[in-house]
């Protein structure tokens, strides 16, 4: 069993996520280490960190995708990998790296989704016709998603994630590729949604997005959380991303090499 | 330059061999093979040295144009085989297009096939090593024979490349080659027994090859040795044209693919049309159902055993016309029923991480199995009966239909039970979504095979009541027996479905997480 460092307060089980002592290790590197992480009923909350932090296993985890070596997991005090069924009805996935069905058209694979969660027909018909309308997939409704963009893809991604009303949002690198217009109407959906008492998790690279977009903010690095809390307590009265810099290290000289010095 | 792109073939060939151990072992096997046939084809050669020189000249031809047709056709077959130095991957990099194709020509050579065929083109010098100088024209002819193989191929693979870039066009045209492979069997049967009454013609047809780029090369040492230096002069220039011309080809069509970025037809459907989805029942198992539909007729990869469905019965009536007894058309149902249950072996494999949808959104493991054999059955089973009840037909035989049905229907639904458990424990390398059907994934030879016969073996042992009973009925001929067999597939069959489905099910609930682990590597 691999050796897992940190210590555990005792689980928050009114936090809309609460985790404690999370860890996960493939092979010989420990990409998870030791992860204690609070995520308040009505929040938004980013997670940020450099590249092979653990953002993306650590929220694989939570939502049930990848099986933790240690720690424990609940949404609203349901645990993840005890009732794995109940808590997956109550949290929305916008997983990035995996694929879609994407055989089927836009229309289908939300309809699918739909339907995988055990809504009635009727119901999924009127929240499909929504979410394409919403998330401006109308026009691509019938496309099949193999054909569509990078950007179209994350869009019906979300769609998929929200069809069933969850109450917890978990959406890793929901803006990526996606254009300013279509950002801009996903914010709107997301913070319409936290302000009706959902919860939303994303995890981005982006510090300026996350510093305007959400409430809380955790830094992740090396599989563990250096700062988290609401935005001003993290930032400390400095901006997002020189506190990121600064927290998780790693900055190179300012300059280039001298050969990339054009002029 | 060229260096660089010859090494860079070699660290991905080592690289993948690094990666999985069952790639080097088909590497090997493939080296094996090849040193065999290598061997066969050099002793054949210099056996010929003893030969008349007509003879010698019949055979090099015949096998050279062989050969060079094998190169040019089989890349087409086999697309998407040899991604390795795919040109679309270099398009970025700045490198002149006369050192990319000499790059690309000796990285191509450098393969199991490359090297064995370099190797027989250059030993049909070895038929002449009575006569040295015709001996080392012939080492010439044999080289440039192999350039012209390896020409060749990137020639008609970078020019289908360019054509097809669009899917629908890939996947369409890589389901169609499958009706000459699995007609294989028949064609090589016609064909050869075409040769043993054609064996006269044989030198004919070599001599009329020996004027086309496919043979003129093979023909030149022979042309020396009848004493014709003219005609060996004419055959050498069309076989060196021949090659010149392939170049450019090739090169004019690597200058338009490296300028074309591979695009994508779309297609739509009208919004509003759910296709299967608006006449499935409304529930999770309805919804796998109806995708599992979806992919069946949309996924090429599935659809190409959908082309079995004509085309085994056609195989059988072949193989029993031949041996002239009934026997092969009684056995079309079954043997399809056997195919068509296994074939949601590979089904959560062909969802490759698309899967992560089931298991994010708690899908039962129950209703996962239950909509994907039930999209097989909805097709499948109709089928079956056809089939079973034509061939009783054909044959006249039917005090037979009776046993026949029972071992088809408990072999489908046999087939479909063990399947259900088996594609929730393993995850076979499959081509990827979108990828070639055709694709090998590395790996995929021997690690598939062996869990497929295992599977295969474990249906067969399960359906041994039903298939004793058919045989019975059909031996003595007491339809007793036959109505036994009904009986024991009516009630066996649905009983494997239905444990098999539960087992299965409950594995997946247990250990979905670790499968789509599995899934994620597989990528």
């Amino acid at each position: 069993m691999p050796e897992f460092t940190g210590s555990e307060p005792p689980a928050d089980t009114t936090a809309a996520l609460s985790i404690r002592g999370l860890g996960k290790r493939f092979g010989e590197t420990v990409a998870v280490n030791g992860i204690n992480l609070d995520v308040p009923v009505g929040s938004f909350y980013g997670l940020v960190g450099p590249n092979g932090a653990g953002k993306t296993t650590t929220l694989s985890m939570a939502t049930g995708l990848l099986r933790p070596d240690v720690g424990r997991i609940w949404i609203q005090g349901v645990d993840v990998w005890k009732n794995p069924l109940e808590a997956k009805r109550l949290v929305g996935i916008l997983a990035d790296g995996v694929r879609l069905f994407d055989r089927l058209s836009g229309e289908q694979l939300v309809t699918y989704a739909g339907l995988l969660s055990g809504m009635t027909r009727e119901t999924v018909a009127e929240r499909v016709a929504d979410l394409l309308r919403l998330l401006d997939l109308d026009a691509a409704a019938g496309t099949l998603v193999v054909d569509y963009s990078a950007g179209m893809t994350k869009k019906i991604a979300l769609a998929c994630a929200l069809v069933h009303a969850p109450r917890l949002l978990v959406l890793d690198e929901p803006f990526e590729s996606v254009d300013p217009v279509s950002a801009a109407n996903i914010r709107d959906i997301l913070q319409g949604y936290v302000r009706s008492g959902g919860t939303v998790i994303v995890s981005s690279h982006a510090m300026d997005l996350v510093q305007r977009l959400c409430d809380h903010v955790a830094v992740i690095a090396a599989g563990r959380v250096v700062a988290a809390g609401t935005i001003d307590e993290v930032r400390a009265g400095s901006t997002l991303e020189d506190r990121f810099v600064e927290l998780v290290g790693g900055r190179q000289r300012a300059e280039g090499p001298s050969w990339l010095n054009i002029s | 330059m060229v260096e660089h792109l010859v090494r860079l073939r070699l660290l991905l060939l080592r690289n993948g061999l690094r990666r999985s151990p069952w790639q080097l072992v088909a590497v090997l096997f493939g080296g094996l093979y090849g040193l065999g046939a290598l061997a066969f084809a050099t002793a054949g050669l210099i056996a010929l040295s003893g030969a008349p020189v007509e003879l010698a000249r019949t055979v090099v031809v015949l096998a050279g144009s062989a050969l060079i047709l094998g190169w040019l056709v089989l890349p087409v077959l086999l697309s998407g085989i040899d991604q390795v130095l795919d040109p679309a991957r270099l398009v970025n990099f700045p490198i002149p297009s006369a050192q990319l194709l000499i790059g690309l020509a000796i990285a191509g050579v450098l393969g199991v096939p490359g090297i064995v065929t370099t190797l027989a083109a250059l030993a049909t010098a070895g038929t002449w090593w009575k006569h040295p100088l015709i001996a080392v024209v012939a080492l010439v002819c044999g080289a440039l024979g192999a350039i012209t193989c390896v020409v060749g191929s990137r020639m008609v693979t970078t020019l289908s490349s360019t054509i097809t870039s669009g899917r629908r066009f890939r996947e369409v045209g890589g389901t169609i080659i499958l009706i000459p492979a699995v007609l294989a069997g028949p064609i090589v049967v016609g064909i050869t027994t075409g040769l043993d009454t054609a064996q006269d013609a044989l030198p004919g047809i070599a001599e009329g090859l020996s004027w086309t780029p496919l043979g003129a090369l093979w023909a030149v040492p022979s042309e020396l040795a009848l004493g014709n230096p003219g005609v060996a002069v004419l055959k050498f220039v069309i076989g060196v044209a021949a090659l010149a011309v392939m170049a450019l080809v090739w090169r004019a069509a690597l200058a338009v693919a490296l300028v074309t970025p591979a695009r994508a037809t779309t297609r739509a459907i009208a919004k509003g049309n759910l296709g299967f989805f608006a006449h499935v029942p409304g529930s999770p198992t309805g919804a796998v159902l109806a995708r599992s539909l979806t992919y069946w007729l949309r996924d090429p990869r599935y659809s190409k055993q959908l082309i079995l469905i004509p085309l085994m019965p056609a195989l059988f009536w072949f193989y029993g016309s031949m041996s002239d007894s009934s026997t092969f058309i009684i056995l079309i149902a079954p043997a399809l029923a056997l195919l068509l249950g296994l074939s949601i072996y590979s089904d959560v494999s062909y969802d490759s991480t698309a899967y992560a949808m089931h298991l994010s959104l708690g899908v039962s493991g129950r209703a996962d199995r239950t909509g994907r054999a039930l999209a097989v059955l909805v097709f499948a089973l109709p089928v079956v009966l056809v089939f079973a009840v034509g061939a009783v037909w054909f044959s006249s035989a039917w005090e037979l239909l009776p046993g026949l049905l029972g071992l088809s229907i408990g072999t489908l639904l046999s087939g479909l039970g063990i399947a259900s458990i088996s594609s929730a424990l393993v995850v076979v390398p499959v081509p990827s979504p979108g990828d070639s059907p055709f694709k090998a994934p590395p790996g995929s030879g021997f690690t598939t095979v062996a869990s497929t016969f295992a599977t295969w073996g474990i249906v067969v042992a399960l359906v041994v009541p039903e298939l004793a009973l058919f045989i019975a009925a059909a031996v003595t001929g007491d339809m007793l027996f036959g109505w036994l067999a009904l009986l024991a597939g009516l009630i066996l069959g649905p009983v494997v479905l239905g444990l098999g489905i539960r087992w299965g099910g409950a594995r997946l609930d247990r250990r979905s997480p670790e499968l789509l682990e599995t899934l994620h590597r597989q990528r």
